[in-house]
């Protein structure tokens, strides 16, 4: 692996050398480093670029990286990894993607996630999007993320894309099934002429189950963002979704909530909250000493902490 | 030394301008003053205009004989102006640590932002890393308020209505912490009050009224007059 994947690596996962636990790493389209445990197995598909993760029931405190780099000028790529999750499981998933384009064209990654996560197991996800390269080429994301839940199991996915991507697309379905609860946290940059459009799908099945999603952004220059995001209740459940963002210079971003009771006891709730950086908090960091400018980079660097 | 020339100040209200602070002259050596006068009187407005947030349509302002006058809110503070705001903002995100850090101009260590928060009366440990957002009442956040003067040890601090929220019970240890912050950094402290015990400990009182300064002077020379003051209503004892 090259400096530049090093640095895309680095950025994604924290990483300086091998991760701990089992691994995939997939460089530019290819194989690059792979590390199974007695409890988790790593497949390469045979139909379709991409892997199988399966994780044996009872697995607690472990981990799997699977992080992908390109550094390859206009590769595109789609790629399908199905995650296994056994019964009582507990563990972290740690996927993420960097593209570095110094050349001009396109370079594409869409990544198609799919958890299947048993009864009663707890998952942490953990996925960031990170680009670089001074190129003219775009740098595109994709990332489709279809999650199921079964019974008492739960799922909490965090998503960043701070720096560096032209256009994303992330679209996240999920089932939710009796007493399993999913809670998605997305953090969102976009500066220049940026688009991200953030698409949920979520259908609560069971009784006792609930989902809480919530959107962190800021949205600079001339970029765009768009929040959807759908929710069903089909039981006695509990649905929550907000959508916070700060806007910018010449930027647009727009939140569109859709709510869907279908059972007497389903509560949804969406919030939606786009403005302006308020004027006072400007002042009151000014009159600590700070320029505009450092207000502006502190109110921002706090929001998306 | 703050030295307010001639300061006046005039505000649109709907087409009409109406006069809010009317030709203000007041030098303000190292000493605790208190500024006090009813609602509406000029107070909130002159304590931002010390600060840059407003400018004033006539006038100007020294600080230790260096005009400041044109200066924006961020020169100001790094001259050594400080304002605590009578209705603290919140921060979605930035924790108490860190805008005690941004006050102090540095990376502050827990140790410091446990002894700055203990001293406004608030258990450090609860607080040190939760955000100043909507989770905090009124009363903590004007706490944490006169912490970040405390970090910025300002030569001149302004406190603008530093009592409002705070309970009574605990309003005597803010009381020392004003005193305590004073004999450390020998500068000016203004307050503006309408709490007698700290119009008490101030050296110098400057009472105004309808944009105006009435009245000024030590407390011995003020305080007999405030006190006493205020004819009741023409309304009500005409009823009577």
């Amino acid at each position: 692996m090259d400096a530049i994947q090093q640095e895309l690596l680095e950025q994604l996962a924290g990483l300086h050398e091998v991760p701990e636990g089992a691994y995939n790493i997939r460089a530019n389209g290819a194989l690059a480093g792979r590390n199974t445990t007695a409890n988790i197995d790593i497949i390469t598909k045979e139909d379709r670029a991409g892997i199988d993760i399966r994780i044996k029931p009872g697995t607690r405190g472990e981990s799997v990286h699977i992080p992908v780099v390109l550094s390859q000028s206009g590769l595109q790529e789609s790629v399908y990894n199905d995650f296994f999750v056994g019964e009582d499981c507990d563990v972290t998933i740690i996927a993420g993607c960097g593209i570095h384009n110094s050349g001009d064209q396109t370079s594409a990654h869409s990544g198609i996630h799919r958890f299947f996560v048993d009864k009663n197991a707890k998952v942490r996800y953990v996925e960031k999007h990170y680009g670089a390269g001074d190129g003219s080429g775009e740098r595109l994301m994709n990332p489709t993320t279809e999650i199921h839940l079964a019974k008492g199991a739960s799922l909490e996915m965090e998503t960043v894309q701070i720096k560096g991507i032209d256009s994303t697309r992330r679209v996240t379905t999920a089932t939710v099934e009796e007493g399993a609860s999913l809670t998605i946290k997305e953090k969102i940059m976009t500066h220049g002429k940026q688009v991200a459009e953030t698409d949920f799908t979520v259908d609560m099945e069971g009784d006792d189950s609930s989902v809480n999603l919530i959107s962190r952004s800021v949205a600079r220059e001339r970029s765009r963002q768009v929040f959807r995001s759908r929710i069903s209740g089909n039981a006695n459940c509990q649905g929550h979704s907000e959508c916070d963002a700060i806007i910018m210079d010449e930027a647009s971003v727009s939140a569109i909530p859709e709510l869907t009771a279908n059972h007497i006891d389903a509560n949804l709730i969406h919030e939606a909250a786009i403005g302006k950086i308020a004027g006072e908090q400007l002042i009151k960091l000014m009159t600590l000493g700070l320029t505009e400018k450092e207000a502006e980079e502190q109110i921002v660097k706090g929001f998306l902490k | 030394m703050l030295e307010l020339k001639n300061i006046s100040f005039q505000a649109d209200d709907g087409g009409k301008e109406i006069e809010i602070l009317r030709n203000i002259n007041l030098t303000l050596t190292n000493q605790f003053v208190a500024v006090t006068g009813p609602n509406g009187s000029g107070k909130s407005t002159l304590a931002k205009i010390v600060a840059g947030i407003l400018t004033p349509t006539e006038g100007r302002i020294l600080l230790d004989g260096v005009d400041i006058t044109e200066k924006s809110i961020t020169e100001r503070a790094k001259l050594g102006i400080g304002f605590a705001f009578q209705q603290p903002v919140r921060f979605k995100g930035i924790t108490v640590k860190d805008i005690l850090s941004i006050a102090a101009g540095r990376e502050t260590a827990v140790s410091e932002v446990c002894s700055m928060l203990s001293e406004v009366g608030l258990c450090a440990r609860d607080y040190v890393n939760r955000e100043i957002n909507a989770s905090l009442s009124g009363g903590e956040l004007k706490r944490i308020e006169i912490a970040m003067l405390m970090a910025r040890k300002s030569k001149v601090s302004i406190f603008d209505e530093p009592e409002a929220g705070i309970d009574l019970w605990s309003f005597q240890n803010l009381i020392r912490v004003f005193e305590k912050m004073h004999e450390e950094i020998q500068g000016t402290i203004l307050i503006i009050s309408h709490q007698e015990r700290i119009l008490n400990i101030a050296d110098q009182i400057v009472l105004l009224a309808d944009g105006r300064i009435e009245k000024t002077g030590s407390r011995e020379e003020i305080m007999p007059d405030l006190l006493g003051a205020g004819q009741p209503c023409k309304t009500l004892t005409d009823k009577l």
